[in-house]
């Protein structure tokens, strides 16, 4: 097994880790980094409760090899919030029932910013197509879609 | 999984690589490769990562030819305005391509090389005469049709020491519409159980040509030769029997989305309401 030095930034800060070849960019921030906000669900890219964003985009971190993400910015759900402070759509979320137990929450987030980011006014059928990736076994989505609406035309 | 990992950072380099190994796996946006390793399906000893071999881009050459490179990820494919002028219908199949998540990381050349039969861009591919390109060191180049490259499940024309560098769409006929329709009982990130592409020319009210490939009804997306012959110069009112055809051409097996019989008949449907809506 070869062995790579990794240097990515993450939520802002710079980070540099040694990993294995085959080792998954979920593993790496959950057990290397400290950061256990992004969760393992399906570990088979369906339930996107993983979700992270890679220089932007939403990525399945369960089937994202580590070595990708040299050169790249990652952003987790722990780098949404700024200084603390709740963005309006993780504020949405608590207001409008998007979440209920919990676990999914972190990918949903992760998802829904990377749609706000790309899609600021999103249609209905624009927050559906891109959130069927993000699964929830609770909410029954309406919380989740009302949500986003909420945050979008706040 | 153990294996040793090279991270070529060109195309040359990454050719040198695959020369010298010719039982090294190659790796783009890696969402099969990770799932096949995890089930133990592949067991690599040497793995190629395309990811830094700048590889990706899309562009129109002068004889209005549409190049992907094979690295381009199936959402840049989807987002592009160049697939979208060149083919609005190629662009949407990107589109359907489980979810935006996955889109953002698999790969145009990933994804044929994986030559699943449920995918969703090798019946849209086939049916537009799409090319794929294949390059070994050295300098060597050749091209081959999308329905000659997959040749069995998750088997592909690529040679040892080949890879897949891009694909080739060519313009289409003037007057040529295309569609992609997929059966999906369960939910929209499934795989099908059947999905169908047509690119379809109408002259004077009768279909002056037609290509149409399927997904998810045999080893292969399948090109269905019989039914496009048997549509050449039919009327509306024909279509539902050239269609009937397909169910002899497809080589369905029962599966979690459906029985081999309730395929024929879904993929008669599926190619009759594809052809139809190109008519309109």
């Amino acid at each position: 097994m070869s062995r790579h030095t990794i240097r990515f930034e993450l939520n802002g800060a710079t980070r540099e880790v040694e990993v294995e070849a085959d080792r998954l960019l979920l593993d790496v921030l959950r057990d290397e980094t400290g950061l256990t906000g992004t969760k393992e669900g399906c570990r088979v890219g369906i339930c996107g409760t993983c979700t992270v964003l890679v220089d932007g985009r939403p990525m399945t971190s369960c089937l994202f090899p580590a070595v990708h993400a040299d050169g790249t910015a990652v952003r987790t759900i722990e780098g949404i919030a700024h200084d603390r402070e709740l963005t309006p759509l993780q504020t949405a979320f608590i207001e409008h029932g998007g979440f209920q137990c919990g676990i999914c929450t972190p990918g949903q987030i992760v998802s829904a910013t990377a749609l706000l980011e790309t899609h600021p006014r999103p249609t209905d059928e624009q927050i559906r197509e891109w959130m069927m990736g993000n699964l929830c076994r609770c909410t029954g989505y309406f919380g989740i879609v009302r949500a986003i609406q909420a945050a979008a035309s706040a | 999984m153990s294996y040793e990992l090279h991270r070529p950072r060109s195309l040359d380099e990454a050719l040198a690589l695959l020369e010298r190994h010719e039982d090294a796996h190659v790796m783009a946006g890696a969402t099969a490769m990770v799932l096949l390793m995890r089930q133990g399906l592949v067991r690599p000893e040497r793995v190629v990562s395309l990811r830094d071999a700048g590889m990706s881009g899309i562009r129109r050459e002068a004889d209005g030819t549409l190049w992907i490179g094979a690295t381009t990820t199936i959402r840049d494919a989807e987002t592009s305005d160049a697939v979208r002028a060149h083919c609005a219908a190629l662009a949407e199949t990107f589109g359907r391509v489980a979810t935006v998540r996955v889109r953002c990381q698999a790969t145009i050349g990933g994804n044929l090389a994986h030559a699943d039969p449920a995918q969703d861009p090798p019946p849209m591919l086939i049916a537009i005469g799409a090319e794929a390109e294949l390059a070994r060191a050295g300098g060597a180049r050749r091209r081959i049709a999308v329905e000659d490259l997959l040749v069995d499940q998750f088997a592909t024309a690529i040679d040892p020491g080949e890879l897949l560098v891009g694909v080739r769409v060519p313009p289409p006929a003037p007057g040529t519409r295309a569609t992609y329709v997929k059966f999906l009982p369960k939910t929209e990130d499934d795989y099908a159980t059947v999905s169908v592409a047509a690119a379809v020319r109408v002259a004077d009210g009768r279909i002056a040509d037609a290509r149409i490939a399927l997904g998810s009804v045999g080893a292969t997306a399948i090109r269905a030769r019989k039914t496009e012959q048997a549509l050449r110069g039919a009327a509306p009112q024909q279509i539902a029997d050239a269609a009937a055809i397909v169910r002899d051409e497809i080589d369905a097996i029962d599966d979690l989305r459906g029985s081999a019989a309730y395929k024929r008949e879904m993929a008669r449907v599926w190619t009759e309401r594809a052809v139809r809506s190109l008519m309109a």
